[in-house]
């Protein structure tokens, strides 16, 4: 095939450019495997990679008989380091000490541990939300069972939600526009929110938490009365 | 160099940074023919070589506090030996056309022309390839001397890797032109 050659005359192809990486073994796998595919369907290609692996053999020799250097090069360096101001080590940071504990874990301790850390955050989750839904519940009864208050509850459905430690108040407000949402009440470092104005059904109400769950800045969203 | 290498030096580079003298000999130890060589073949100078590789790791000496890991430490040793090798270079303004250091290595050897008449093809392709422009001469050493991959190369030479695979084509192709004039064919290009 002329492809190779006439590419010489114009520009190369990706593949001719290739060829050295893939005599050095540097080539990611996708690319050495069409680097093969090339090499097979094309016989200029083959023949440029056979002269080309004498040019890599020939480098390999001629830097092998450069030599090497000679001791004074490292007695001048490590008088340099002598000559250096002391370096006392400093103890390690509480950063670099988890970094070497986790690094000493194998990888099947590490997946158990990440999977027990994600079920206990889970159950703490849903213990919290638990609690304040119960605690909560009793206090907000009395509002929103208040006869005088009932047009309220015929709104928009509420839920208590809590933002995550890094949301910022531009983001929250964001959140609250985008799904319509008030501040009912604040308690705890939880909110209740009241979204819109029209009643749901249990599944609306169902998806609407599944929604607020995939917010970045929300850790937790539960329905409430 | 195994990723297992790899990952030592990086142990080694974390030591160095504390102060270990002796994760310096070791790395020392490790590297310091290749970063002569490659620096050889960039300064043509033995004995500046010899004083880069001691500037070399002294700055990783120095420097091994701030060395993030994003590429090989090998990688980072020769792209430090490239800045070396370059600011040397252009202490000694002439040194492109210092006839009298490119024969300190070239002369070991008989002339490409005398080598083809004793058939050494080996010898003749060899010196070409010191007869190559130093762009071109330390690309070629790059790929298939010191085995870095064209990101590696890049960062080295900071250059793009799209130049990376260019420049070391055209410079496969003054090689073939060299080898031509030296009176080896080879059939390509």
């Amino acid at each position: 095939m002329a492809m190779s050659k006439k590419m010489l005359e114009q520009e190369p192809s990706e593949i001719e450019m290739l060829l050295p990486f893939h005599a050095a073994g540097t080539l990611s796998a996708r690319d050495s495997r069409r680097v093969d595919e090339a090499l097979a369907r094309d016989p200029e290609l083959a023949r440029q990679y056979a002269v080309m692996q004498e040019e890599y053999a020939e480098t390999i020799h001629l830097n092998e008989t450069l030599g090497a250097p000679s001791a004074r090069a490292m007695q001048k360096l490590f008088a340099a380091i002598d000559a250096e101001p002391p370096r006392y080590p400093s103890s390690p940071t509480l950063l670099s000490r988890l970094t070497a504990f986790f690094a000493g874990l194998s990888p099947r301790t590490l997946a158990w541990s990440a999977s027990l850390a994600a079920l206990a955050l889970l159950l703490q989750a849903g213990l919290i939300g638990a609690v304040l839904v119960k605690n909560q519940g009793s206090t907000f009864e009395t509002a929103s069972l208040n006869p005088n208050q009932s047009t309220v509850r015929d709104l928009g459905p509420r839920a208590l939600v809590r933002f995550t430690p890094e949301a910022t108040v531009a983001e929250i407000n964001s959140l609250l526009d985008s799904y319509q949402a008030t501040i009912v009440e604040a308690k705890s470092g939880m909110f209740r929110l009241q979204f819109g104005n029209r009643a749901m059904t249990q599944d609306e109400v169902a998806g609407l938490m599944t929604k607020l769950q995939r917010e970045k800045i929300v850790g937790l969203a539960v329905p409430a009365p | 160099m195994s990723a297992a290498q790899a990952a030592s030096d990086e142990v080694l580079i974390a030591r160095i940074a504390q102060g270990d003298r002796l994760a310096m000999q070791v790395l020392y130890g490790r590297h310091h023919v290749r970063i002569f060589r490659f620096g050889l073949r960039l300064v043509r100078d033995e004995q500046v070589a010899e004083d880069l590789i001691s500037e070399v790791f002294l700055d990783v000496w120095r420097q091994a506090g701030k060395f993030e890991g994003r590429s090989a430490v090998s990688t980072w040793l020769l792209a430090i030996t490239r800045f070396k090798a370059l600011s040397a270079l252009r202490r000694r303004k002439d040194v492109e056309l210092d006839d009298e250091a490119a024969n300190a290595i070239e002369d070991a050897s008989d002339d490409p022309e005398v080598a083809v008449q004793k058939k050494d093809t080996g010898e003749v392709m060899r010196k070409c390839l010191t007869a190559l422009s130093p762009e071109h001469r330390e690309i070629v050493d790059l790929v298939y001397y010191h085995e870095k991959s064209v990101e590696e190369v890049a960062e080295i030479v900071g250059i793009p890797e799209n130049t990376v695979k260019t420049r070391l084509f055209y410079a496969r192709k003054k090689l073939a032109e060299l080898l031509t004039a030296a009176g080896v064919e080879r059939g390509w290009p």
